[in-house]
């Protein structure tokens, strides 16, 4: 009787935890554990809470409430695909924060049929929607972020950056040398010598590359880092008193926490972003009112307003519109994934609806098609104040140098296309 | 000569970094000594030392995240902040507290079983040790600060500037891991050597039962050597805490010390010493030299290679006892 009991208690929780059939499965790959938990813990509570906000206020969109189950990868690319093909049921898109998820999940989502949304990761030539159907980079990828911190330098440096030194300090993975390749057809272009300077993961011991640095004296300084490697090479670039000022991580490298165990040590250093920080945007009165003050928000809303969490909210925002354009263009509200296929590939990020959602000047406007899935690449920089432990933004949102990316783009997606033996649509 | 002078800053700071790898490499050998067991949660026992001397310091509520669940409250902080060497010795305690528990919970019931039967319970542990530090503190990055200066030593940087034209740098927190694993290696020769317990603790290492005739409590020892353990892994937690901030990516720390073991032996105190300066050394010079012709990132992977290449001529280490086994 009590193992009877039991089995209908565990049939009634495996049935309540289930989600209803009618609603919209938006699964959230999420990592809280591991070597990389504080990042991706913060990610996960900004993707959570816009949805919980959007049911909550609006119950959910189209009428349709949005589910968010939560499957942790700690940030381990097997135990992401795991994650994957256990809550793929029903699922309409993923975002698993993890470039080596990624490049495992791209081959799948084409043959499951998922809609992979990587905001400023995973793979960049994914942009060519012609060549990686499934999947979506917008707004900004990590070659855009290489072109626009040159471009920045550029302009700090009256547009010649011809005999300076640039050394780039990456995360020895998939991930950080994603970047290279621009970096060399830039520093080509610029006439500026580009040193590549690796770092094992996880990055706790980083004394050779920044005596290397010391010795080698570049102008600047460009970081692909992720998790610890981050706040050891802050404080190695402080210990060795490298102009911060001249220290620009990508967008992964612009957390609070990336710069907050170096003290005042950090302050000037610079990041890329492609979202706002902070609460002050109107979508954050709602925030409060309806996630909030009524208990609701991921792990109980510790981390709301910062780099990170803004992240995993704008993340969220976008899918959010992909989601209604596709309920638009289908002309119903249980879309499938290939109509949030096509929600994506009609989506218009405009200034105006960023401002009606409560979030003007948040990100960048951006249009997506069917032959382009990254929109147009702008991406702004952010400098750390260290005294007043904030983010502020000090350039306006920049595009890339397409001349030099779009090339690099077709032939990377081209090579793909053949390896994978994909068809390039006809679009 | 540039290249000369930059070698020699090399060496230098492989040195220092070599101490620090045998602050974690120590405690491995403490526990393998007194017990024979391989410690799997050494690292682990190095993060929970620090999150748990962060979170005393600034006064963080345990399990905040878990009361605030179960009960609905918003409980985070005591609203104190302790002086580093109280939070310091609190922590000791609780190192002690847990030392105490796991040899009450599992080590007593593994008495008299095979070596890897006990690394597979350290196992266990390190996993169970991660998640307890988790629930209790939380996942975020913490900063930590007990006072130890940080940053290039100006009067090093100055000295060799007038020396040799080439200011070497030399970070002060390196300088001060030297100064306290010196006095920590003295403090844990002088008391294996010379006091009662330390005898007793090397006895229990050369024989178990031979150690129980005459008298000497293995729990005891037990809880001992791991309370010792326990304020390594707090001195390695401080160290390398207050450089990247206390975080999970600490308890990776172990991996620096295996090679480490490997060339200084898993039974020898000063090998740890010794093995951490070689493998230090030899790392970044490797870098140094070869890594940039090879590409880079070089060190994790030469530390492994250059500790196989000692072991193939000293199988027990630098420093480590001979093993004969008759058949």
């Amino acid at each position: 009787m009590k193992r009877l009991t039991l089995t209908a208690l565990a049939a009634a929780v495996a049935l309540t935890a289930a989600p209803a059939s009618a609603d919209l499965i938006v699964p959230n790959l999420s990592y809280r554990t591991g070597p990389y938990g504080a990042n991706g813990t913060q990610y996960a509570d900004g993707f959570n809470d816009y949805f919980t906000l959007l049911n909550e206020r609006d119950g959910g969109i189209g009428g349709e409430l949005i589910q968010v189950p939560e499957c942790e990868t700690a940030y381990n690319t097997e135990k992401g695909v795991e994650c994957y093909e256990a809550t793929k049921e029903g699922a309409l898109v993923f975002n698993p924060l993890s470039t080596g998820i990624t490049y495992q999940l791209i081959p799948k989502v084409g043959v499951d049929k998922k809609v992979l949304y990587t905001p400023g990761y995973g793979r960049t030539s994914a942009k060519n929607g012609k060549v990686f159907e499934w999947v979506f980079n917008a707004p900004a990828n990590y070659w855009d972020g290489a072109s626009v911190a040159i471009k920045y330098l550029l302009d700090e440096n009256g547009g010649d950056l011809s005999g300076k030194k640039i050394a780039l300090v990456y995360h020895n993975s998939a991930y950080g040398k994603e970047p290279i390749r621009t970096l060399q057809e830039l520093a080509e272009k610029h006439g500026f010598t580009l040193s590549e300077i690796p770092i094992e993961a996880p990055g706790q011991e980083q004394k050779s590359q920044w005596l290397q640095i010391r010795r080698d004296q570049p102008d600047y300084v460009l970081m692909w880092g992720w998790g610890v490697m981050n706040q050891v090479a802050i404080q190695e670039a402080a210990n060795i008193r490298f102009p911060m000022e001249n220290f620009i991580g990508i967008w992964w490298a612009g957390s609070e926490i990336d710069v907050t165990p170096a003290g005042a040590g950090a302050n000037g250093y610079k990041s890329m972003t492609f979202n706002g920080v902070g609460m002050d945007y109107p979508l954050y009165d709602d925030l409060k009112t309806h996630v909030i003050d009524p208990g609701k928000a991921s792990q109980g809303g510790e981390h709301v307003g910062s780099a990170v969490y803004s992240r995993g909210l704008y993340a969220a925002v976008v899918i959010a519109e992909a989601i209604r354009k596709a309920q638009e263009l289908a002309g119903t509200s249980a879309i499938t994934p290939e109509q949030l296929r096509d929600g994506f590939e009609n989506l218009d990020m405009t200034d105006e609806r960023l401002t009606e959602i409560g979030l003007p000047d948040f990100g960048p406007a951006f249009q997506l098609s069917c032959a382009n899935h990254g929109g147009n690449g702008m991406a702004r920089v952010q400098q750390w104040d260290a005294e007043a432990k904030t983010w502020n933004l000090i350039t306006e949102f920049t595009e890339p140098d397409n001349e030099v990316l779009d090339p690099l783009i077709a032939e990377d997606s081209e090579a793909y296309a053949q390896e994978a033996g994909v068809t390039p649509r006809d679009c | 000569m540039d290249q000369l002078f930059f070698a020699a800053e090399v060496f230098l700071n492989g040195l220092m970094t070599g101490v620090m790898y045998s602050l974690v490499a120590l405690g491995f050998v403490l526990i393998f000594k007194a017990s024979g067991v391989f410690n799997y949660a050494q690292g682990v026992l190095a993060l929970f030392a620090a999150l748990t001397l962060v979170g005393i310091q600034q006064g963080q509520v345990p399990f905040a995240h878990l009361i605030n669940a179960i009960f609905g409250t918003h409980v985070e902080s005591f609203g104190w902040t302790l002086p580093s060497i109280a939070a310091i010795a609190l922590t000791v305690l609780v190192m002690i507290g847990l030392a105490i528990l796991i040899e009450t919970l599992v080590l007593k019931h593994l008495v008299g079983q095979e070596p890897i039967i006990l690394f597979m319970a350290t196992i266990g542990l390190a996993y169970f040790l991660e998640g307890l530090g988790d629930v209790m503190w939380g996942a975020d990055i913490k900063t930590l600060d007990v006072g130890l200066p940080q940053g290039i030593s100006d009067s090093v940087e100055a000295v060799t500037a007038e020396w040799f034209g080439y200011g070497f740098f030399i970070d002060r927190l390196d300088i001060w891991a030297t100064m306290i694993a010196a006095l920590l290696v003295a403090a844990l020769v002088a008391f294996s050597q010379y006091t009662k317990q330390g005898r007793a603790m090397r006895a229990v290492a050369d024989d178990h039962q031979a150690a129980l005739s005459v008298g000497i409590s293995l729990r005891f020892i037990w809880i001992m050597v791991w309370s010792i353990a326990g304020f390594v892994a707090l001195v390695a937690g401080i160290m390398w805490g207050t450089k990247s901030g206390v975080q999970f990516s600490l308890s990776l720390i172990a991996l620096k010390a295996l090679p480490v073991l490997m060339l200084g032996g898993f039974t020898s105190i000063p090998g740890a010493i010794v093995g951490g300066l070689i493998i230090g050394v030899g790392e970044k010079l490797f870098e140094f030299w070869v890594g940039p012709l090879v590409g880079g990132a070089t060190e994790n992977w030469f530390a492994y290679v250059l500790a196989l290449l000692f072991l193939v001529f000293r199988p027990q280490g630098l420093f480590g006892e001979k093993i004969i086994e008759r058949v």
